[in-house]
């Protein structure tokens, strides 16, 4: 609907240059790491978690895994540093 | 058995002594018992707030130290006759370290014996002032205003109140200015919902009379005229468990939100 879509723009109500939508996304950035510092809990969880699956395909050493939360320009990215010792033949489940 | 309540922020300086004295006030005038506890040890300010500074003679430590006892310590506020709001002011001369947690879990307990309501004024930051005023509350309020670093230290301190088993805060947002909103230069409460994930029990306006209440040493609570006293007094009853709507000003809806509702283009 352009009359809309022109109100819209009149009042700059979806406009991402509102500084309260800067606030939000600085906000949203920072809390993905600031959560996951208040609760490394959480990723230790997450840890034990991604060796039990990884495990029904291969086998991975345990113990140097690293799971990181990283802070990039606009963005955090889970990443993971797994590594394997060999695959697993059979056992694939479907 | 009272209630124990902390209201506290992480972030100085966003309304936590504010909220204290005007939401104790506010439960004062529907009859309940209650007494704020100043736990900002070295910065004491609830009593100035509140309008009691020149009745001090004991603080919380002289309590929490077993020198006198707490009632000895308490001021009663003479605008209710029947002494029944009360303040415990904090130290002013010593430092945090001067009361530990197991001394404030005793404080507190002792404390609902009486009142219906404890409700803990707590200092800025993480520390030890911190822990202390958590100690003995078995509920909090967490005061953010509209801006990041407010917002992400309260989403900071309500992950730090789960870990100390504090579950289900409730948030105030303090200072909002309506206009801004409006304009999309500050933060919606709904905005604010969705960042933080907790329920609101209210929405304070930013407004002057906050800050000529605070010169008088009347909270604005007490004064009918106040829209920012109205807001503390929706809030008052809201905790004692009363369904109050968020008052117009809070919900701030412009012509504009009513076009695209009736447009069928809301959120
Ligand atoms: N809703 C409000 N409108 C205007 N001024 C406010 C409002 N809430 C708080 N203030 C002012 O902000 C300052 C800090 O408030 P205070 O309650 O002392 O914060 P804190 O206890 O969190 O440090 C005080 O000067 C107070 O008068
Ligand atoms: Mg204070």
């Amino acid at each position: 609907m352009a009359v809309l879509d022109f109100l819209n723009r009149m009042f700059s109500r979806e406009n991402s240059n509102n500084s309260k939508n800067i606030a939000k996304e600085r906000l949203r950035l920072v809390l993905v790491h600031d959560r996951s510092s208040v609760s490394p809990e959480i990723i230790e969880a997450l840890k034990e978690d991604l060796i039990r699956v990884i495990s029904n395909y291969m086998e991975i050493d345990e113990r140097s895994l690293e799971v990181n939360l990283n802070n990039e320009d606009s963005s955090v990215a889970l990443v993971a540093n797994i590594p394997v010792l060999g695959l697993k033949r059979r056992n694939v489940p479907r | 058995m009272g209630e124990v309540m902390v209201i506290t922020s992480g972030k100085g300086g966003v309304g936590k002594t504010t909220t204290t004295a005007n939401i104790g006030t506010g439960l004062a005038s529907l009859g309940y018992k209650v007494v704020l506890v100043d736990t900002d040890i070295g910065l004491r300010n609830l009593d100035v707030v509140m309008g009691l500074e020149n009745r001090i003679v004991y603080d919380i430590v002289d309590v929490t130290s077993g020198q006198v006892s707490y009632s000895k310590a308490l001021i009663k506020d003479k605008r209710f006759p029947d002494g029944r709001l009360n303040l415990l002011p904090a130290a002013q001369t010593k430092d945090k370290t001067a009361v530990n947690q197991a001394q404030m879990q005793k404080l507190c307990e002792d404390l609902r014996k009486e009142f219906d309501f404890v409700l803990i004024d707590c200092p800025a930051g993480i520390e030890q002032g911190f822990k202390n005023a958590i100690a003995g509350a078995e509920k909090a309020i967490v005061v953010t205003t509209p801006e990041v670093s407010a917002i992400r230290d309260a989403d900071r301190i309500i992950g730090l109140l789960e870990a100390g088993g504090l579950r289900n805060p409730r948030l105030i947002i303090n200072r909002l200015r309506p206009a801004m909103v409006k304009q999309g230069d500050m933060m919606s409460i709904e905005d604010m919902v969705d960042i933080l994930a907790i329920d609101v029990i209210g929405v304070v306006p930013e407004d002057d009379t906050i800050v000529i209440s605070t010169n008088k040493g009347e909270p604005a609570v007490l004064d009918d005229n106040s829209r920012a006293g109205q807001a503390y007094r929706n809030i008052t009853r809201r905790l004692t468990g009363a369904d109050v709507p968020l008052m117009n000003l809070e919900v701030s809806e412009g012509l504009f939100d009513k076009v695209r509702k009736i447009f069928g283009m809301g959120r």
